[in-house]
């Protein structure tokens, strides 16, 4: 008997050896352990043998049958682990092929650079004022020191409607009436991004329609230093913090003194290249002390208050940031134009 | 303006400066030099040579052999211009000369013949055709007898010289004179300016006995001065004059001409030159045109005046357009022997717009149109007597002929140093701030930190203390205005509701896959009126139309956004970029008025416009061509993002849209704007294929956003699902039904929404089938299948009785 199960024992361990799947692991489990299986059945057998001898082949009958289930546990470990490499194998997919397309849109270059530059200066205490397209003459040119008959305000030179509404030239009027709106009492702090309109033939550097941020400060005390201090701060952030400034003396109806503002050249840092055309400055935009006639008409006392303003060109800024040959692009909307501007 | 250095140095000393920092210095205290050029480029080596014998070449019948006299030397040089003969002073450039266009001069075999050098032209010497003289345009270019033979030719021409271009802004026109310029600079550098010293040896003739001057308008003429200078030898002027107006840009014509010219560029002051002989009488009256008068110009061209020109005439008709030109008849000539010089002051305003009227802009008319300095008037009238004495011969007869209402008041400016730091943030002490002063040669009283400055006329841009602020601010040097930041409580800024909603939304749409894009806001009067939403259109606006538009394509303000953003996608299909979706937030004009009497309303709208493949997948073949609902989600989804709610799409018709296809958007009934596919005429039109649109009130969604947020618990018992699906006609609109469903199915139903719609086969003619699922939840308790049961009975009953809509089995 001893020797049976021994046999029994062997040729199990070898079945179990070679099952190839589950299944088959399966029916060695039935036909060796099973009730109807062989130890079970030598197990029966053991009535007719001595007393002393039965434990011992008890025992033995119990060895046998937990070394054959542990050796099924064993190897179904080892074939669910093969069965689940083999999934996988099979699963495996070529990752680079291309995703399914998901739609990106993104902001034009104008809404990009005036949001950015909006934000600059909301970052400086500014607020956002916005004005109508259409205008009339007086907040167009009028309260801003360019009284009837002023050579900058040649019918040539603006869109006209009728003689008193107009396309506005410039993003200053909306200065005049956030000024009117504040009542003489200061500070007025805001900077006005838009739509402008001039009676210019479109080509590569004109456009009858472009667009302007100005910035206004009105407060007390307000000293021609800040103005150099907010700029500087401004330039710095805009175009990089190693980009020096320059203030020109300049001529604007609406601001005395007046000033142009250049920044030192990204492409030479100063000494002179075809960008700067050899200057070694960028002009960028125009600024000033606002004149005392354009506080006293938006209702302010130039003797008590005072107030620097600035004005800037977001298409000249982009085009030189970015190396923009053409005006017009801003406004034919060549997607792939448009789509080089995605990035936030 | 240019400037000649050489010129410039005339009046004060440059010795110490090159022209590129003169430049950056001038351009960093106010008037900003666009260029610092040499007047003709690389040129070395040219001689005045003079030619001893000119004899024709042996071997080429329009070949001149020359020997020239250099000084130093004798050279045989080859020249075939037709103009050079023995005994003339050319300019000659030597072998190893160095010409313009990088030209070297070496010593030459011609037709078996050696030359050594080259006989040179003006032009061949940089000077641009236009200056170059008639008599030395086709050939060599002769020096009058004054000059050495041997000495430098390029300093004789002028050649050396440095030119700055002056960008002048508009209240800077007293840098319109080289005195000007020179005033400028001695500021700037600190240095002494000398200016010419005018003496006139005159005859013992009054030049009243000769003309008398009226003036009818004195507004428009406050000065006019008639100076008359006899025995003039009309010729060439000297060649240091016409040098110094090549430099400038005018060409030399003859020795009268050229005096009144150089006297503009030294003065600033326009002059005129009469012939006197030829004036028509003895008496100047100053008018204003008649209607339809005329008078030919020397130009040669037949002009008609009006009311709005001041004229010149002598009495009878007109002899000149104030300011503007000369007539042809009075033109100084070679015959003239008399002249009747003018000298006068005429108002900016009437001469701008005779120049632009007959297009005449000139040297002259800019500076009237400017303002010329009211106290260099008569002074620039008795400097050119005193060339036209020099250089032309003339005698002077004493006195003017005058009439003077001039105003030469100067303006005074008080302010205190105090005032001026105080504005730009300095410390500028007082005795600095009068040094400046100085040097800009306004004269100043001073009391402690107190100024009374009177300005000269010839500054007329300053008037008040702010003008003086700038003045002080930009010789002090704005490079030295500290960087400071505004003092006083901060002020915290950030954008308001609606600026914060339009982000909102930028970034939304660009999420969704949307490319922002900007269109002009004018357009043709055709698209002008085209795609108008419903609740614009019921305003029955007018299109506004420009006074003066510069084209067809941009003469009207848009009531929709959508016909450019079209052009701009039949621009990009042109370019084979067929798959596109574009928005555009931008202002239409509303106004109602046939004729415009007030400024008309604006509105902010929000338009798309979407065509070709919205999705393109194709190695797993999904590609799905943009379609109504793709646009609906993407609007649906906007309205959720900025929180919009009770958005209603109804089936409705707008110009321009397919009539099948075309939804109104309605929030609490009120319209905001429409969504729908372009006509296919109009698709047609634009060369599109299936292109969807939509159009909003931004002003409108803005009103409808729920500004609160609340929170909501999150539901803990389970909720239950239920599928209904109902047979009803085709019209019936599926978010009636809907609508019916939620209204019929009590508290706890929370969400339905369509997840089938079928019709065709097994499908009776003109029915639909579509199903809905709906979900239930108790948020305080679990829901018994009784209560559902209950709320699905009343919405199967409700939709029964509504819409006649059967349960599908």
């Amino acid at each position: 008997m001893k020797e049976r199960l021994e046999e029994l024992r062997n040729e199990a361990l070898e079945k179990v050896e070679k099952a190839e799947n589950i299944k088959e692991l399966q029916d060695v489990r039935v036909s060796y352990l099973g009730k109807k299986g062989p130890i079970t059945e030598v197990l029966r057998g053991m009535g007719k043998l001595p007393a002393e001898e039965r434990p011992v082949i008890g025992q033995l009958a119990n060895d046998v049958r937990e070394s054959i289930a542990r050796a099924i546990e064993d190897k179904q470990t080892e074939l669910e682990k093969e069965a689940l490499e083999q999934r996988l194998r099979e699963e495996t997919i070529d990752v680079t092929l291309p995703g399914r397309p998901n739609q990106v849109g993104g902001p034009h270059l104008l809404t990009k650079l005036i949001q950015e530059i909006e934000d600059l200066f909301i970052g400086m205490g500014f607020e956002v004022a916005e004005g109508p397209e259409v205008e009339t003459d007086y907040y167009n040119f009028e309260a801003l020191n360019l009284p009837k008959g002023h050579p900058a305000r040649d019918m040539q030179d603006s869109f006209y409607i009728t003689e008193e509404i107009l396309m506005r030239t410039h993003t200053s009027p909306v200065q005049a009436r956030t000024m009117e709106k504040h009542e003489g009492k200061g500070p007025v702090k805001i900077i006005c991004p838009g739509k402008v309109y001039r009676r210019d033939t479109d080509d590569a550097t004109h456009s009858h329609q472009f667009t302007q941020i100005e910035g206004l400060f009105v407060d007390k005390n307000v000293r021609m230093s800040d103005l150099k201090g907010v700029l500087n701060t401004f330039a710095k952030k805009m175009f990089g913090e190693d980009r020096e400034i320059r203030l020109r003396p300049s001529f604007f109806p609406f601001t005395e003194p007046s000033v142009e503002m250049d920044i030192s050249c990204k492409i030479c840092r100063g000494e002179g290249c075809s960008v700067c055309k050899g200057t070694g400055w960028i002009e960028i935009l125009g600024a000033g002390m606002v004149h005392p006639n354009v506080l006293r008409m938006a209702g302010f006392d130039p003797d008590v208050y005072n107030g620097f303003a600035f004005g800037m060109g977001p298409e000249r800024i982009a085009m030189l940031k970015y190396g923009i040959d053409d005006i017009r692009h801003f406004y034919i909307n060549d997607v792939r134009f448009l789509k080089q501007f995605h990035q936030a | 303006m240019l400037v000649s250095i050489n010129w410039l140095k005339q009046y004060i000393d440059l010795d110490d400066i090159t022209p590129e920092e003169l430049a950056e210095k001038i351009t960093k205290s106010g008037i900003e030099v666009d260029s610092a050029e040499p007047i003709v480029d690389q040129i070395k080596n040219v001689v005045v040579g003079y030619v001893k014998s000119c004899e024709k070449h042996p071997n080429a019948d329009k070949l001149n052999l020359c020997q020239v006299d250099v000084g130093d030397e004798e050279l045989q040089i080859i020249c075939g211009a037709p103009n050079v003969q023995a005994g003339q002073k050319v300019a000659v450039a030597k072998p190893g000369a160095r010409l313009p266009g990088g030209m070297k001069i070496k010593k030459a075999k011609l037709r078996g013949v050696e030359s050594q050098g080259m006989i040179c032209s003006l032009q061949e010497l940089g000077i641009d055709d236009k200056f170059v003289q008639k008599e030395f345009s086709d050939g060599i270019f002769v020096f009058a007898d004054d000059v050495e033979v041997g000495e430098d030719a390029i300093e004789r021409l002028n050649l050396n010289d440095t030119i700055l271009e002056l960008e002048l802004t508009p209240n800077r026109s007293d840098c319109l004179s080289m005195i000007g310029v020179a005033y400028e600079v001695a500021a700037i550098l600190g240095k002494d300016i000398k200016l010419p010293e005018v003496a006139i040896d005159y005859v013992d003739d009054a030049a009243t006995d000769h003309v008398q001057v009226r003036v009818e308008t004195p507004e428009l003429n406050p000065y006019y001065g008639a100076f008359i200078i006899r025995n003039i030898q009309v010729g060439p002027s000297p060649l240091w004059m016409q040098n110094r107006l090549i430099a400038a840009g005018i060409r030399p014509i003859n020795n009268v001409v050229d005096i009144t010219n150089y006297v503009l560029l030294e003065y600033g002051q326009p002059l005129h030159a009469f012939d006197y002989d030829r004036f028509g009488s003895k008496e100047v009256v100053v008018r204003t045109a008649e209607k339809d008068e005329k008078i030919q110009t020397l130009d040669d061209v037949e002009r008609t005046l009006s009311e709005d020109h001041l004229v010149i005439t002598n009495g009878k008709e007109p002899v000149a357009i104030a300011g503007v030109m000369g007539g042809a008849d009075s033109e100084v000539n070679d015959e003239t022997t008399t002249v009747l010089l003018e000298a006068a002051y005429f108002d900016s305003l009437s001469v701008r717009k005779a120049a632009k009227d007959h297009q005449l802009r000139s040297e002259a008319s800019i500076r009237f149109e400017k303002g010329v300095d009211p106290n260099r008037v008569k002074e620039a009238g008795l400097r050119a007597c005193q060339l036209l004495e020099q250089y032309a011969g003339g005698e002077v007869l004493s006195g003017v002929a005058e009439f003077n209402g001039l105003d030469v008041t100067e303006e005074v400016v008080t302010f205190t140093s105090d005032q001026i730091n105080r504005v730009l943030g300095t410390e500028i002490k007082a005795d600095e701030m009068e040094d400046i002063i100085t040097k800009l040669r306004f004269s100043c009283e001073r009391d402690g930190n107190q100024f009374k400055v009177t300005v000269p006329t010839r500054r007329g841009d300053i008037s008040i203390v702010e003008d003086m602020v700038e003045e002080i601010a930009r010789i002090f040097g704005y490079d030295n205005l500290p960087y400071t930041l505004p003092e006083g409580a901060g002020q915290a800024g950030r954008l308001t509701e609606k600026q914060q909603l339009k982000r909102k939304i930028h970034q939304y749409l660009q999420g969704s896959g949307l490319n922002e894009s900007w269109t002009y806001s004018l357009t043709t009067e055709e698209r002008s009126g085209l795609l108008v939403s419903p609740e614009v259109r019921e305003q029955e606006p007018v299109p506004v139309q420009l006074a003066m538009p510069m084209s067809e394509s941009h003469s009207h303000l848009r009531l929709s956004l959508l016909p450019e953003l079209l052009a701009s996608l039949q621009y990009n299909i042109a370019r084979k970029q067929n798959d596109l979706a574009l928005y555009e937030m931008g202002s239409i004009c509303i106004n109602h008025d046939k004729t415009v009497t007030k400024q008309p309303a604006e509105q902010l709208r929000l338009s798309g416009a979407l065509t070709g493949l919205w999705m393109n997948h194709p190695w797993q073949q999904e590609k799905k061509p943009v379609d109504f609902y793709v646009v609906k989600g993407i609007l649906e989804g906007l309205f959720e993002f900025v929180q919009i709610n009770g958005v209603q799409f109804e089936a409705g018709e707008v110009d321009g849209i397919h009539p099948g296809r075309c939804a109104v958007i309605k929030v609490k009934g009120d319209t905001i704007g429409f969504l729908g596919q372009l006509h296919p005429a109009l698709q047609e039109e634009y060369d599109l294929k299936d292109t969807y649109v939509f159009d909003l009130n931004l002003d409108k969604m803005y009103e409808y956003i729920e500004k609160e947020e609340r929170y909501q618990p999150i539901p803990r018992y389970p909720s239950i699902s239920q599928d209904l699906a109902f047979v009803v006609d085709e019209q019936v609109p599926s978010s009636n039904l809907l609508q019916a469903i939620k209204d019929a199915g009590g508290s706890y139903l929370q969400k339905v929404e369509v997840f089938d719609v079928y019709q065709g086969e097994h499908m009776e003619e003109g029915k639909k089938s579509i199903a809905y699922s709906l979900l239930f939840q108790n948020p305080e308790a679990t829901l018994t299948d009784e209560e559902v049961d209950q709320a699905r009975e009343e919405i199967i009953q409700t939709v029964k009785e509504k819409f006649n809509a059967q349960l599908r089995g």
